[in-house]
């Protein structure tokens, strides 16, 4: 059992909704980017998807592609991931997720990446840009590692593909609630409810429901029929308003907490 | 032939959000059935005659032959189509599917803006609402296009993220897809992005090279030595190497933008140069850092300032059945105006890449011998960076 799995064995037996946290590794720096990480794990994130920054993002709204801008002239790369990783893992055991586009991941070598990455104590990898049908050459590397490769389902998919990268996947299933890129919602449409609801019954995996939320409001409804929510671009956001700042780790600290008090 | 998911040889694929996987299945699905049915072939081949203007003319480039004192040189007029290049082959093949599939809105992006008016063009034709994604910097650049596109009821939307050229406007054409994906067709202009456009986009381009085949043997008598194209995303390339990919003795050559020279790092010549890894939904050769990163090609044409490049012209650089060189801006300003001044034709800048090197070519090789050049556009759409060149010069003396 990997420590994704465990995280939601636990959420599951505790009867609450979990917490994904999304922020960009090395926004702004290397250093701040850590002191949010600790933050957010400490207000009670059930998992964190550390974001590695690519120049073209293009599943990503301005939010998050601003963040990336950020990391990158901060000099981040799937290495210094890796390294922020290791820094979280002296001090935290909250499972992370390696989120990111394929070819920083390709440049770097799947099977040293994936080597390197369990070193480092990362727990899986979600892959923007790789769908099912090219996971060929990525998969073997990911599970000789031991780590959870995890999959994404959108409102376009269609229940065959999502029953098919249930079977291939492992960790939790990421739904995609809205056709469209990562960014800040005030709402969800209201077809979203029924659509977790049909994938949860369907698939073995628990199912995490992303994309636009950003409130605790938002996360409690999403969660109805789902094992947890991601919030990204709305925590990118307390990041861009602080930056280094002394205040922002605290406001990140109470924006989590917020939620999370929304899914017990 | 790529093989069923889209991949030539380690190339290719789709490599593209969740969201955008359906569609491009639907894509595939519809392709396939409009290229089976004859009625889509009749339709098209009609506007390609009526509308379009073809066949374009193969012509034979008389002085500037005698100039090269070498090979005979060969033109295959792409910038005597409709919209004044070789992308509205592509555009009325795709915006006639993209109806046949009901989308009521279509998007692209454009880098010199030809893919742009010739998108702007058919959707006119079509009565089918376009928006058009573009770098700030091509909009600048290429002013002249932007206005006829607005001309023709296209919306232009300039992007302003990253190097602000054709890369950061696909970037965008794609984001807008995701969002919208269930309504709009993206009709993308090159033979690059995820399966199916790079083997759509060249079997809807691939009428240069079976008019360009027909029309030399009856011109010479014989296959050319040689066959000459401009490589940004590849499509005018991959349009005319299709024809002659199965007669191993015609040699193929793609020219890369070189920019301010190779060793400048300002170019983009991303098969000369570049690393494999994946862009834009494919696996391809790309202009990148040794940690992934995407970086900023140049070129003085806007067509070619992009730093990736179609699938198959990855392949066939890896099989070595077409050989990839570039040419830089100084060589291909001098490629325009020596066929200004000797034949009278004012090509695009990057068609104006691939007379450089053909001329360059044509004197190594014997009188016997011959070289066709596919000439994608013709320049008037470059007049003002010209005009800016020959003042910069002045400015300067």
């Amino acid at each position: 059992m990997t420590a994704i799995d465990a995280a939601f064995r636990r959420l599951r037996s505790s009867g609450e909704k979990g917490l994904v946290v999304y922020l960009t590794a090395g926004d702004p720096t290397p250093a701040a980017s850590l002191r949010y990480l600790r933050a957010a794990a400490d207000a009670g994130a059930d998992l964190i998807e550390v974001g590695v920054p690519f120049s073209d993002p293009t599943a990503d709204g301005p939010m998050i592609e601003a963040a990336s801008r950020r990391a990158l002239s901060s000099g981040m790369n799937v290495a210094g991931a890796l390294e922020l990783v290791r820094s979280f893992r002296g001090t935290h055991a909250t499972p992370i997720v390696l989120f990111g586009y394929y070819n920083p991941f390709y440049r770097y070598g799947w099977p040293f990446l994936c080597e390197d990455a369990r070193e480092a104590g990362v727990d899986g990898f979600l892959v923007v840009d790789l769908p099912f049908e090219e996971r060929g050459e990525v998969l073997p590397a990911i599970r000789k590692a031991g780590l959870d490769w995890i999959p994404l389902a959108a409102p376009t998919s269609g229940m065959e593909r999502v029953l098919a990268v249930d079977r291939e996947g492992s960790g939790f299933l990421y739904l995609i609630s809205v056709t469209g890129v990562t960014g800040v919602r005030k709402a969800l449409p209201p077809e979203v409810a029924a659509w977790t609801r049909k994938v949860a019954k369907a698939t073995r995996l628990p199912v995490a429901v992303g994309f636009g939320i950003s409130s605790p409001a938002m996360a409690a409804a999403a969660t109805r029929f789902a094992d947890a929510a991601v919030v990204g671009s709305a925590c990118v956001k307390i990041v861009e308003r602080n930056g280094r700042g002394p205040r922002g780790p605290a406001e990140l600290s109470r924006f989590v907490r917020s939620l999370k008090k929304a899914l017990r | 032939m790529p093989d069923p998911a889209g991949h030539f040889g380690p190339f290719g694929g789709r490599y593209v959000a969740e969201t955008l996987m359906s569609a491009l299945i639907e894509l595939e699905k519809a392709y396939r059935a409009a290229w089976r049915d004859r009625a889509f072939h009749r339709e098209l081949d009609g506007l390609l005659e009526n509308y379009a203007g073809r066949p374009t003319p193969l012509y034979f480039a008389e002085r500037l032959t005698k100039k090269a004192g070498g090979a005979r040189i060969h033109i295959k007029r792409e910038d005597l189509a409709h919209t004044g290049s070789h992308k509205i082959n592509n555009t009325l093949g795709q915006g006639l599917l993209a109806r046949r599939m009901g989308k009521r809105r279509v998007i692209a992006e454009t880098g010199a803006g030809q893919h742009g008016v010739a998108t702007a063009t058919v959707c006119a034709r079509m009565g089918i609402p376009c928006e058009i994604y573009m770098g700030e910097e091509d909009v600048r650049r290429q002013s002249h296009n932007v206005f006829r596109m607005r001309l023709l009821g296209a919306r232009v939307n300039p992007v302003t993220s990253g190097s602000r050229t054709l890369k950061d406007a696909m970037n965008e054409a794609l984001r807008d897809w995701v969002t919208n994906v269930r309504t709009t067709y993206y009709l993308i202009g090159s033979t690059a992005g995820p399966h199916p456009y790079p083997e759509m986009v060249r079997d809807f381009q691939s009428v240069i090279g079976r008019e360009a085949l027909r029309q030399f043997r009856k011109a010479e008598g014989k296959l050319p030595t040689a066959v000459v194209a401009c490589v940004g995303g590849g499509s005018n390339a991959m349009g005319i190497f299709t024809s002659f990919l199965r007669y191993p003795r015609v040699r193929l050559y793609g020219v890369e933008a070189g920019g301010l020279g190779l060793s400048s790092g300002k170019h983009g010549a991303t098969l000369s140069r570049g690393k494999v890894g994946v862009l834009h939904g494919s696996k391809s050769f790309l202009l990148q850092d040794s940690d992934g990163q995407i970086l900023e090609a140049h070129s003085i044409s806007a067509g070619l300032d992009y730093p990736g490049v179609g699938p198959e012209h990855a392949w066939l650089k890896e099989t070595g059945r077409a050989k990839y060189h570039s040419v830089t801006d100084a060589q291909a300003l001098a490629g325009f105006s020596l066929l200004s001044r000797y034949e009278g034709i004012q090509p695009a800048l990057e068609s104006s890449h691939a007379v450089a090197f053909a001329y360059r070519l044509a004197k190594t090789m014997r009188p016997s011998e011959t070289v066709l050049v596919n000439l994608s556009g013709r320049g008037d759409k470059d007049m003002g960076i010209l005009m800016e060149m020959q003042e910069g010069a002045r400015d300067g003396d």
